[in-house]
């Protein structure tokens, strides 16, 4: 094998240095053990074991070997990586060394911490050590790649969390184009009455936000848009977004609405309505919609449909409505991407045994959000399906879809507490009525949070702990005709109990949105099981994804409350900023290189890359990577008939030294490999 | 480790999920078989059938692969590709005698420690059940060289 002669025995001068960690190796591993006997590697000039590796005084063990021992390698067998690589390369490189002169073994995740057997774990940590030995003798010095970072932020999604980062940006001098999905930003918040604890007016904190978007000359608006490509990485993504046809020249419309008044065609408002309400053809969703353009819903409209009307045209005093108008294809440069798309509220019609949409009733959760807004289709009175009789009773069912293994397993998080918010809104506007809050735990977690529960307590709210297992119309005792019956489990008396009510609320909890596995991969990076956007860490990079330069903020990431959501918005948009004021990053060098004299040409591998990195040379008939484009995942690599595509810092030659180290203690094998 | 088979088993393991699995396993303190020996790679579709032989060849008793759960890859769609070699690949080491449970993939994600603590303890049992493989003396016998993995410049 190439890779002995490549590194005769003490060609190289790597200096060992096992950490204690306290007791958290040391109490495991025999660390005096392993030093002392990595000596007896050829390559090994200083074997050492400290406490604290990763201390100031750890640190200078390194560099004073370097500088004094003449090291030319070095090697720190500690905790993962993916802790405190970037420490030790550091440290290497005040040494004199290039950083990338540096190996690490992992003995403290994947060894003593991982058993109590310290015969096993000391065997093991000297593979491992041994492993990186081998590993670290074929490293090349290698540079960071410098890329400048484009100072233009594209945000996707214009609900709290996406309309917060673009502002933040915006207000710091940064050029932002915001896209949403429909006609309007502001999102769920829009849609919601009040917001707890405190009761704040939604609309009323969240309209003058959206008005400075609309108002704020660095937010480019690209409302009723998609994002149909993702092209580039950090610093240049190239972006595609689809500016679907709303039928309105947004130069000429002045916003006054004649159009939604005249337009004859009502339709049933599924989505900012939420099913209770009617809006017109061409429509804004709400008085303050920004931008206050109208769209126009082709597959409502009569004069898309039957070819007459044109209403519209004819009383719009600034002639803005052009029936001809196509979907835009709008293309621009970005630096960084925040996506902030949100959540879905899960379908209550998937719980059949709870009657919603079967029994008139049942109420979700975003109905009576919109029933008790005095805007909405009741001018905020609390009413039966049939719109005129106020309920005496009402019950209100917690994590519907949640905590459930038929639908989600997690908590939804913010669901007690818009319950609670609910219960409250009921006492407010009907202070005779009976409230019954099913609960299974109460969650309120958050400032302020338990002292509301607290408040409803005193408000006379009833509490009953036990997941509510139906609500059925079928009355069996007297008193309960003409009633939604809930049955349920008290788990706290220990008995079943029904309970007759005129009103049933379900409060839905919070979904991934329905394409998001879709949307994840357009913008090429991951999301769970349940369809959220993975962070890059769950603790401490919440906002980060593993792609460099795509950021997320609010509930595409998991379900979270407005407080949260705000937070989360504005972490994100620092994020970006940073990446800004520094103008360039430095790029991990792990990139594959193809040797072109040595190619083929036999393109098996410009298929294989996920990113389009590797182009072919019709002339020259050969494949190269395009640097600037390659992630370094090492798929060519492993793929190439020839082997000639080079995977930096994970070549053929490393992860075969590493191999034939991690593996030192095997007996015989080496007879034939030295017969090759 | 008196009498009883210690398998000796390398992990390949892709650095975004399932290497941050072993970290998860271990910052957990969850306890499992000391028995696997873990070598990083950027992402599973990083390796090469050859290092699967080659691990073999140098005298161990079994290999995991480990990657991200299917669309979840950090490089799209790498551990897709590593699911059509490996089928490829152990359909030829049956062919050489080698048993299916020595050479396994896993999907393990970044907050599954559990899931990589359990599936090395399985493997483990399953190996130390089959016993050393010692592949390059009693299958091969020094007749079968392997084809080495090609080198850079």
């Amino acid at each position: 094998m190439t890779e002995k002669q490549n590194s005769p025995a003490g060609q190289e001068k790597v200096g060992v240095y096992i950490c204690h960690c306290g007791s958290n190796i040391a109490g495991t591993i025999n660390v005096d053990e392993v030093s002392e006997w990595i000596k007896g590697n050829p390559n090994v000039e200083v074997s050492r074991n400290y406490e604290f590796m990763c201390s100031s005084t750890g640190q200078e063990l390194i560099e004073n070997d370097i500088k004094e021992k003449g090291l030319t390698r070095v090697v720190v067998a500690s905790c993962s990586p993916h802790m405190h690589e970037k420490t030790f390369r550091e440290a290497t490189e005040r040494g004199g060394l290039n950083p990338f002169l540096f190996e690490m073994a992992n003995i403290r995740e994947h060894d003593s911490w991982a058993t109590n057997n310290k015969e096993a774990a000391t065997a093991k940590a000297k593979a491992l050590v041994n492993a990186a030995v081998e590993r670290v003798v074929h490293h090349k010095p290698l540079e960071k790649i410098p890329v400048d970072i484009d100072p233009k932020t594209m945000v996707v999604g214009g609900g709290i969390a996406g309309i917060t980062a673009a502002l933040e940006l915006a207000e710091a001098g940064h050029h932002v184009y915001l896209v949403e999905r429909e006609g309007t930003i502001g999102g769920h918040m829009a849609q919601i009455d009040k917001t707890f604890p405190t009761l704040d007016c939604s609309a009323c904190i969240l309209t003058p936000k959206m008005v400075d978007v609309g108002q704020n000359e660095n937010i480019t608006l690209l409302s009723y848009s998609e994002v149909e490509s993702v092209d580039g990485y950090i610093g240049n993504f190239n972006i595609t977004v689809r500016k679907k046809a709303r039928c309105v020249d947004e130069e000429l419309c002045t916003s006054c609405g004649i159009c939604e008044e005249k337009c004859p065609q009502k339709v049933v408002d599924n989505n900012y309505g939420a099913g209770l309400s009617y809006r017109k053809a061409i429509y804004r969703a709400f008085p303050q919609a920004v931008p206050g353009y109208p769209v126009l819903d082709k597959e409502n409209c009569t004069y898309f449909q039957t070819g007459k009307c044109k209403v519209c045209e004819k009383v719009c005093p600034t002639n803005a409505i052009n029936y001809e108008q196509e979907d835009q294809l709008l293309n621009f440069n970005v630096g960084n991407i925040i996506l902030a798309t949100g959540y879905d509220l899960f379908d209550a019609r998937k719980i059949p045994q709870y009657g919603y949409g079967r029994l008139p009733n049942v109420f979700s959760s975003l109905e009576f959000e919109r029933m008790v807004n005095a805007s909405g289709p009741t001018g905020g009175h609390i009413l039966l399906r049939d719109g005129e009789t106020e309920p005496k009773t009402i019950a209100i069912v917690h994590c519907v879809g949640s905590r459930d293994q038929n639908h989600n397993e997690y908590c939804s998080k913010v669901c007690c507490m818009y319950s609670l918010k609910f219960a409250h809104l009921v006492h407010e506007h009907l202070p005779e009525a009976e409230v019954y809050n099913y609960y299974i735990d109460m969650r309120t977690p958050g400032k302020g949070y338990e002292e509301f529960y607290h408040r409803l307590l005193k408000e006379g709210t009833h509490f009953i702990r036990g997941r509510v297992a139906e609500i059925t119309d079928a009355d069996r005792k007297p008193g309960e005709e003409g009633k939604l019956i809930v049955q349920s489990e008290n788990t706290l008396l220990g008995v079943q109990q029904r309970n007759p009510v005129d009103m049933v609320i379900l409060s839905a909890g919070i979904e991934a949105r329905h394409d998001s596995e879709k949307v994840s991969k357009l913008f090429k990076m991951g999301c769970d099981y349940d369809g959220f956007f993975n962070e890059r860490h769950p603790k401490l990079a919440p906002v980060s994804t593993m792609t460099d330069g795509i950021f997320i903020a609010g509930a595409c990431q998991g379900p979270k409350d407005i407080p949260d959501t705000v937070a989360q918005g504005g972490a994100a948009a620092s994020q970006v900023a940073k990446l800004i004021s520094q103008g360039t990053v430095m790029m991990e060098p792990v990139r594959a290189s193809i040797r072109e004299d040595e190619c083929s040409g036999c393109r098996i591998c410009n298929n294989l890359c996920p990113y389009n990195a590797i182009e072919y040379d019709e002339e020259k008939k050969v494949s190269h990577v395009v640097t600037a484009l390659c992630q370094g995942c090492g798929t060519c690599v492993a793929a190439c008939p020839s082997g000639v595509i080079d995977g930096a810092h994970f070549t053929n030659t490393q992860i075969l030294a590493e191999l034939e180290g991690i593996l030192w203690d095997m007996p015989t094998e080496m007879t034939v490999m030295e017969e090759v | 480790m008196s009498d009883q088979f210690e398998p000796v088993i390398v992990g390949f393991l892709c650095n975004w999920c399932s290497y941050r699995a072993a970290d998860l396993a271990g910052t957990a303190r969850i306890k499992y078989a000391p028995n696997l020996r873990i070598l990083r790679v950027m992402c599973s579709g990083r390796v090469d059938p050859q290092f699967v032989l080659q691990a073999l060849l140098n005298g161990a008793d079994g290999v995991l692969i480990a990657g991200c759960h299917p669309g979840e890859c950090h490089y799209v769609n790498g551990n897709i590709k590593t699911l059509r070699r490996f089928t490829l690949l152990r359909k030829t080491l049956e062919q050489w005698g080698i048993e299916p449970e020595r050479v396994q993939l896993l999907w393990a994600s970044a907050s599954e420690g559990t899931v990589l603590a359990a599936a090395v303890d399985r493997m483990t049992e399953q190996i130390r059940d089959l016993g050393p493989l010692r592949w390059s003396q009693k299958v091969l016998n020094g007749n079968g060289a392997a084809h080495p993995v090609a080198e850079e410049a």
